[in-house]
C-alpha cells in the first residue's frame, strides 16, 4: 500500500465518510422540523445543533422537555445517551492521542458515531498509517459530516414540515447503525461481541435513563476480549 | 411549550456535558500509553455499542408502538448481510430499499 501523506489522508477520510450523507441529510432535517414543532425558534434550533452536535441526545432532550419533564431529568437522560462516546474517546487514544491538547479538544467536539466507526476500521486495516495521517484522516471524516449536519438542520427548521411521516425516516437510524456494524465484523471475537450486545440490550431494556446501552456495551466488550484471549491461548497450545 | 429558560439551561449544560464526555479519555490520556488490558477491550467498542443501539429499534420499533414488524426485521437483515459482504453505502441502500419495496407490496 502506498504511504498516505496527511493531505491525502484528509481527502481519503472525506470520501470514506461520504456515504453517510445519505443518512445525515434526512436525520438533521428531521431534527430541524421536530425542533420547530416543539416551539423552538430558528436561533434556538441552530444553537442546540451547534453546541451539542449529537443527534440522538438532541431528540431525547427535546422530547423530554416537551413532555414537561424536569430540566435535570432531560439533561441526565440525554447525557446518558451520549455516554457511549466516552468509550469512543478511549478507543481513539492509541491512534490520535498524540495530538496537541487544543487539537484533541477540537477532535472531541467533532466526535460522531459514523466518523468514529469509519476511522477505527481504517486505523486497524492500515497499521502502517503515520500519526499525522491518522489525525488528518479523522478531520477529513468529520469535515464532511459536520457542515451537512448544521446545514440540513437549518433547512429542516426553515422549511418546516417538509418530510411526510409516511416515509418512515425513523427507520433510517437503525439502518445506519447496522451499516456501521457490518464492516466492523472482521473476526470471531467481533461477532461474539456484537451478538452479546444485541441480546444484552433486549435483556436490559428495563434499565432506566438509557443506561442499558452502557451495560450491554460493557458486557459485549468483555465477551469480545475474552473470546480473543481464548482463541490466542488455543492457538498457542496448537503451536506448542 | 418549552420555556426559554428551560431550553437555554438544558442546551448549555448538555453542550458542556457532551463535550466533556467526548473529551474525557482523549483529554486525560492523550499522549500516554494505555495499559494492554484496556487496549484489548477497546478494540471492541464499535461492535459492542452499535448493536445495543439498533437492536431495540429493529425489534421494538417506536413507530409501531413496539409491535414486532416482519418488514423491518427483513430489511434490517438485508442491511446486515450486505454490510458484511459489500460496504456501507450498499448496506444502507439494501436496508432502506428492502424496507420501502416490502412496504409497497404488502
Amino acid at each position: 500500500m502506498t504511504e498516505l501523506t496527511a493531505r491525502r489522508a484528509f481527502w481519503r477520510g472525506y470520501l470514506d465518510c461520504a456515504p453517510f450523507i445519505l443518512i445525515v441529510i434526512p436525520y438533521s432535517m428531521l431534527f430541524g422540523v421536530v425542533a420547530r414543532d416543539a416551539g423552538l425558534d430558528l436561533f434556538q434550533t441552530m444553537s442546540m445543533t451547534i453546541l451539542v452536535i449529537a443527534g440522538a441526545a438532541q431528540f431525547t432532550a427535546l422530547a423530554l422537555l416537551q413532555d414537561n419533564a424536569p430540566v435535570f431529568i432531560a439533561l441526565l437522560t440525554a447525557l446518558a445517551v451520549n455516554l457511549r462516546m466516552a468509550m469512543y474517546s478511549a478507543a481513539l487514544v492509541p491512534h490520535i492521542g498524540h495530538a496537541r491538547f487544543s487539537v484533541r479538544a477540537l477532535m472531541a467536539y467533532l466526535m460522531v458515531d459514523q466518523a468514529f466507526a469509519v476511522c477505527v476500521k481504517t486505523y486497524e486495516e492500515r497499521p502502517d498509517m503515520q500519526p499525522a495521517a491518522k489525525v488528518a484522516y479523522y478531520f477529513g471524516c468529520m469535515m464532511l459530516i459536520c457542515p451537512f449536519w448544521y446545514g440540513f438542520t437549518f433547512v429542516g427548521a426553515y422549511v418546516g414540515q417538509a418530510i411526510p411521516a409516511s416515509l418512515s425516516l425513523d427507520f433510517a437510524l437503525p439502518i445506519c447503525f447496522i451499516a456501521l456494524t457490518g464492516p466492523l465484523l472482521r473476526s470471531v471475537p467481533h461477532y461474539v461481541a456484537a451478538l452479546v450486545s444485541g441480546v444484552a440490550i433486549l435483556c436490559f431494556a428495563w434499565v432506566p435513563w438509557n443506561l442499558g446501552i452502557m451495560v450491554a456495551a460493557t458486557l459485549a466488550m468483555i465477551s469480545g476480549a475474552q473470546t480473543e484471549l481464548y482463541l490466542r491461548r488455543r492457538a498457542a497450545k496448537g503451536a506448542a | 411549550m418549552i420555556s426559554d429558560l428551560d431550553f437555554w439551561v438544558l442546551t448549555i449544560l448538555l453542550g458542556i456535558g457532551t463535550f466533556l464526555i467526548r473529551f474525557s479519555f482523549l483529554g486525560i490520556f492523550g499522549g500516554k500509553k494505555m495499559p494492554e488490558w484496556a487496549l484489548l477491550h477497546l478494540r471492541y467498542v464499535g461492535v459492542a455499542v452499535f448493536p445495543a443501539i439498533f437492536t431495540p429499534l429493529v425489534v421494538w420499533p417506536p413507530a409501531t408502538e413496539g409491535q414486532i414488524d416482519p418488514i423491518r426485521l427483513t430489511a434490517a437483515l438485508a442491511a446486515l448481510l450486505v454490510g458484511l459482504r459489500v460496504n456501507v453505502i450498499f448496506s444502507i441502500i439494501a436496508g432502506m430499499g428492502t424496507f420501502y419495496a416490502l412496504r409497497f407490496f404488502f
